[in-house]
């Protein structure tokens, strides 16, 4: 244990308010939401002498409702609280899926969506659940609120687009146009359980009365320094019908918008190829 | 009232189990310092310079450094080859170079980060190829830390005879044990000067003997006590005497008591593994398979200092043919040198790299032939009678025929063979599944004349008040011993268990069992602990005319034995059986007093899209003579076969520059609940005349066996070898890929 | 100050805010049944359960805890009187080196009723933890085996 508490200032934040105002003030305070990172980090000593900005008293950004539009996910709900959600599970059981992969029990009760989507890692297991479902990201600071697509939230590893004091405050769902013929979501990691991905697949599919496609959305995690969906591929089967040629040429798009790398979990050339047996078995059905 | 055969409870599990256990940094030590160890960042050169940041308050730390150790600066193993602290040489990366001791522990590691080293550094020899071709000359005249030889028969007479000549090359990489306590060592000064040390060990007596060198003192000035363990797999073995010298280092100069945690990526980076090794093959067989001729050569990573390489290296060499026997055989076996840091004892302490070997290679004769390999197993297997390698005729307990049978029987091996073959066919189906087998023996107790050398003690005592304690050095690390003790000393005194102690291993209250590794706690140390228990009987009987049954009758029979002594003692060593002889210098006779056997069945299927490998099954039949309790001795042979499957499919230490990279559980992947198969355990009980009630070595087989295994059924399933562990998934990705290209 | 509850016993807390929860349970309250594994919530060994639900406290910082409810391994029972899921584990070998074992206790104790002896879900609800010695299919066996807390009795 290398991380030294008396070197540390924590302020505590009880509402929203206070902690966008407490944000502005001390610009370089580290948020802390359910901690299941930013611990790591400070086991390490790697933050010794910060100052934290612990968010967990803020409860307004706990919540988890249904809305006219679709679901609202307040940045601060755990893992575990999206899994067992009843709506949710109805609604956008992909990101029900992802919740559920993210690490094991004890990581999901206490690490929470908007600390994750922070974070920024290339690995999030949500990831590729919001970005098919085409999640919006609500951030907050003393200047005011804007939204974000998700799709241009992330900068690049470990990086957002997030302004200096601006915090995530909630994350919303829009219900997909219809039910989706075909949903998929797979996590290919380093074992069966408590694992890292390698790459991690969402996808939604819509075929028209002519099993031709009417809409795809598809997106991989740990492919690229951020979650990517395949725009190449997604526009490719448009109006196509899925057949084995059909299927092998969309995977070939597949590394239009990916680039896997090697690393100390996994090659690209593995990445690559798992991804796109993923993508033609759900093309295939 | 019979102990042996019982599954008697764990007697150290009620502790275990409300948290009050204590290991070592469960202790409270009053005013301690809290010890970070700064360590080198290259993997060969020269420490020119160590500059301490004058802005840190170096005031609030003590530094302990070479220059301080009253003793010779070495860690006194085998050898002598390793400082305890370097201020020179650099051999490789995360050597230690000096203690900070601070009374704030995240403080001691905060100081760490305010001193610079300089280093002249130079090309480091990195891989068993480097070390072979002398890149770099780092030991001796050619790099070579010890060479051992086996040669039986004519091996140029064998291969000409036969039908069909095979050579096979097979790796095995590093392995971590990630016990899940990290190292840990606290240590003071007594006021007349002794220097304890407490903590995470298998062997009190190896870190006594180092300490005794580091520190000039007489061996009673040095007192060295087991905490409870919380797993060790050899790990604990000769790393400890390291972080005790640390320890008592600063302990010592300091004044104060000191503690020393590893963190985990510490512990992964700079403690030992197991060792990487190539094995070469080169078979003779005739049409039918017979085994005719068999040269083989092993190749071990010693990494920088010689620790207990030389006697891995002689396990993995007397273990290099398998359980089958050969007119001609011929082993050449080397262990050499690079600069990353020295690897160590691991359960099956070199066996599993030449098992593994030996295992592939038979599949790949069998396939030569067109034969199963369990067929071709049987056919050469070991059975009374037979002459191993190094001449020893094997005259009792061989139940290598008997496991790999009930193994492939109740493992459904060939009718599964029959059944994956269909499933394969079906394109539909969302995997390809198979089955393998495998067979090893295991030396039981060290080899050839190593337990003359060592020539444990160990002792039976009464108290006047009527205690019955067990004194003994072996350690119990979740592997049973205190158990297995009770039991064995209760059956031979006719007690029950719950009138038995076992005394802590605290090496100024128990004689020297010698170290608690090699599968020989059980067989030897269980061995005497009955003879001295017997003593204690036929005293108690003389004493009172019958052996006393029950606490009131032991407490009298005390009483009246033990007159005005506060206890007697019973102590006995270890007594060589006169017909066992071993030639050290041709490696000629019997290698071990016995071997045990293990047969394993491993049924798995891979995934067709993602080609990740799930175990479905394992089945193993192990011949331990007999198990003096079914349940720990169950519950060995599955915490064993897990680590092995860790080895055959996940676990990589992945080294770049000398450096273990992925020196953490993110990224250093055991096996998770998720990824243990179902096992079914068979004990095959094959008798052993000298060991306690026929028992034989059991601790480390488990981890001989399945990886060989799992290959087989890996191959079954896809129709691809692999001659290198682990089998990841993007190795059997790139083995489909290579088939499409050749297409 | 922080408070919460400890094993049922209210605790005030004066240190440093951001000490983790493992390490005041362990140096300040002196509850050392709770075990560092790895320091990255990776192991499990260090799992305690924060308002019936399991957490690893190496990743919690204390300054978290008002006002919650902490189980540590010290509630399931004492030494010489396990509680039933200890016995279990005493009864199936569940414990070898018994370092990730009080982690382990903690979430078996609070496993969902649907996990109830199915060892596939067993296995998957325990998969935050890691142990080294047991191969796990003891502590399946001592969790599946294990008498379920009987429901809370209505009388009074």
């Amino acid at each position: 244990m290398r991380g030294s508490p008396g070197s540390m200032t924590v302020l505590r934040p009880r509402s929203a308010a206070e902690a966008v105002i407490l944000c502005a003030k001390h610009p370089g305070c580290l948020p802390l939401a359910g901690g299941t990172d930013l611990m790591v980090l400070w086991n390490m000593g790697e933050l010794n002498g910060r100052r934290i900005l612990d968010l967990s008293g803020v409860a307004e950004w706990r919540a988890v409702r249904k809305t006219a539009a679709g679901l609202r996910v307040g940045a601060l709900a755990t893992h575990a609280e999206l899994r067992d959600d009843a709506f949710v599970r109805r609604e956008f059981p992909l990101l029900v899926q992802a919740a559920a992969a993210v690490g094991a029990a004890q990581i999901q009760n206490r690490g929470t969506l908007g600390g994750n989507i922070a974070n920024a890692s290339p690995a999030g297991d949500t990831f590729p659940a919001l970005a098919v479902y085409e999640a919006q990201i609500r951030v907050v600071s003393a200047k005011g609120e804007r939204v974000i697509p998700f799709s241009e939230f992330f900068a690049g590893v470990k990086k957002t687009n997030l302004a200096p004091g601006e915090l995530v405050s909630e994350i919303e769902f829009p219900f997909p146009p219809s039910r989706p013929r075909r949903q998929l979501f797979r996590k290919v990691g380093t074992r069966a359980a408590m694992a890292i991905s390698k790459t991690v697949a969402a996808g939604l599919l819509w075929l028209g009365p002519d099993h031709r496609v009417r809409e795809l959305r598809f997106a991989l995690g740990s492919m690229a320094p951020t979650v990517r969906r395949l725009r190449a591929v997604e526009e490719f089967a448009r109006g196509k019908r899925l057949t084995t040629e059909v299927t092998a040429q969309a995977c070939n798009l597949m590394s239009q918008d990916v680039c896997p790398i090697d690393d100390v979990r996994s090659t690209a050339e593995y990445r690559l190829r798992v991804s796109q047996n993923i993508l033609a078995a759900f093309l295939l059905g | 009232m019979l102990q042996i055969g019982a599954s008697l409870k764990r007697a150290d599990a009620p502790q275990k189990l409300s948290g009050t256990a204590k290991y070592i940094d469960d202790y409270r030590l009053p005013g301690c310092l809290h010890g970070a160890t700064l360590r080198t960042a290259i993997a060969y050169g020269r420490i020119t310079k160590i500059n301490f940041a004058p802005t840190f308050p170096w005031d609030e730390c003590v530094v302990a450094r070479a220059a301080d150790i009253p003793g010779t600066n070495n860690v006194l193993f085998i050898e002598a080859d390793q400082p305890l602290l370097t201020e020179d040489l650099v051999m490789h990366p995360m050597q230690a170079i000096l203690i900070v001791g601070h009374p704030d522990r995240a403080r001691a590691y905060e100081a760490l980060k305010h001193i610079k080293v300089e280093y002249e550094e130079r090309e480091p020899v990195l891989s068993i190829a480097d070390s072979l071709a002398k890149k770099q000359l780092l030991r001796g005249e050619d790099n070579v830390f010890k060479r051992h030889l086996i040669e039986k028969g004519d091996l140029a007479q064998g291969f000409a005879q036969a039908d069909r000549i095979v050579e096979g090359e097979y790796r095995v990489p590093h392995q971590e044990q990630a016990y899940i306590e990290n190292h840990g060592i606290a240590s003071w000064v007594e006021p007349d000067g002794t220097i304890v040390v407490h903590g995470s060990l298998q062997c009190p007596y190896y870190v006594h003997k180092a300490l005794v060198k580091t520190f000039a003192l007489p061996p009673e000035r040095v007192r060295v006590i087991n905490a409870v363990t919380g797993g060790a797999f050899g790990g604990k073995e000769d790393y400890p005497s390291v972080i005790a010298g640390h320890a008592a280092l600063l302990a010592l100069k300091s004044g104060r008591p000191v503690k020393l945690i590893y963190d985990r990526q510490e512990d992964m980076s700079a403690t030992t593994k197991r060792h990487p090794a190539v094995v070469r093959h080169k078979t003779g067989v005739s049409k039918d398979g017979r085994l005719l001729a068999q040269d083989i050569e092993v190749v071990m990573d010693g990494g920088a200092f010689a620790t207990c390489s030389g006697v891995v290296l002689s396990r993995g060499t007397l273990h290099a043919t398998g359980a089958y026997e050969c007119p001609n055989v011929r082993v050449r076996a080397s262990v050499v040198a690079t600069n990353t840091p020295p690897n160590g004892a691991f359960r099956g302490f070199g066996v599993p790299q030449t098992i593994f070997a030996a295992e592939l290679q038979m599949e790949k004769i069998a396939a030569a032939l067109s034969l199963d390999s369990l067929e071709l197993r049987r056919r050469n297997a070991w059975r009374v009678g037979a002459v191993t390698a190094t001449g020893q005729k094997l005259q009792e307990s061989v139940g290598a025929l008997k496991c790999l049978e009930l193994c492939a029987r109740r493992g459904h091996y060939l009718r599964k063979r029959q059944l994956y073959a269909r499933w394969n066919s079906r394109k539909g189906n969302p995997t390809w599944r198979g089955i393998g087998i495998a067979l090893c023996p295991h030396g039981a107790g060290f080899t050839g004349s190593g337990e003359v050398t060592l020539a444990s003690r160990a002792a039976v005592a009464l108290t006047k008040s009527g205690a019955v304690r067990i004194l003994a050095a072996s350690t119990d690390l979740g592997q049973g011993a205190i158990t297995i003790f009770t039991q064995i000393a209760a059956q031979a005194l006719g007690l029950p268990p719950g009138l038995i102690e076992v005394e802590v291993p605290d090496t100024a209250l128990v004689p020297n069992s010698g170290p608690t590794v090699a599968s020989r706690t059980t067989m030897v140390i269980g061995g005497l602990i009955e003879r001295a228990a017997g003593q204690l009987k036929d005293a108690l009987a003389q004493a009172g005319g019958r052996a006393p049954r029950t606490r009131a009758a032991l407490k009298k029979a005390a009483a009246a034995l033990c007159g005005g002594r506060q206890e007697l003692r019973f102590e006995v060593a270890y007594e060589k059986p006169a017909d066992i002889t071993w030639d050290d210098s041709l490696y000629r006779g019997e290698a071990y007093g016995v071997f045990s056997y293990a047969a394993v069945a491993v049924d798995l299927e891979v995934d067709r899209l993602t080609y990740e490998v799930r175990v479905r099954r394992v089945t193993t039949a192990q011949d331990i003579g007999k198990a003096i309790n079914p349940a720990l001795a169950k519950g060995q042979i599955m915490g064993g076969t897990l680590q092995a499957l860790g080895y055959a499919l996940f676990e990589r230490a992945e080294f770049q520059g000398g450096w273990m990279r992925n020196s953490q559980f993110t990224n250093y992947i055991i096996p998770s609940f998720a990824d243990a198969p179902p096992m079914e355990v068979l004990l095959v009980e094959e008798p052993y005349s000298r060991g306690p009630h026929g028992a034989k070595g059991l601790g480390e087989m488990p981890m001989d066996v399945p990886a060989p295994a799992v290959v087989a059924a890996i191959h079954d399933a896809t129709g691809f070898w692999f001659s290198e562990i682990p089998v990841l998934p993007e190795n059997i990705c790139g083995k489909f890929r290579n088939a499409e290209k050749t297409k | 100050m922080i408070s919460f509850t400890v094993n049922g016993r209210k605790r005030a807390y004066k240190g440093p805010p951001f000490k983790r929860l493992i390490d005041v349970l362990r140096e300040d309250f002196g509850l050392t049944g709770t075990k560092e594994g790895c320091g990255e919530g990776e192991c499990g060994a260090c799992t305690v359960l924060v308002d019936r639900k399991p957490v690893t406290s190496c990743l919690v910082p204390v300054c978290q805890m008002e006002g919650r409810r902490i189980e540590t391994v010290e509630s399931l029972g004492r030494e010489q009187r396990l509680g039933p899921l200890q016995s279990s584990f005493l009864e199936h070998g569940g414990a070898q080196c018994g370092f990730c074992t009080p982690g382990v206790l903690m979430t078996a104790s609070v496993l969902p009723k649907s996990t109830a002896g199915d060892p596939l879900a067993i296995r998957r609800a325990l998969s935050g933890h890691l142990c080294r010695c047991t191969g796990y299919q003891t502590i399946v066996e001592s969790v599946a085996k294990a008498p379920r807390p009987k429901p809370r009795s209505r009388k009074r």
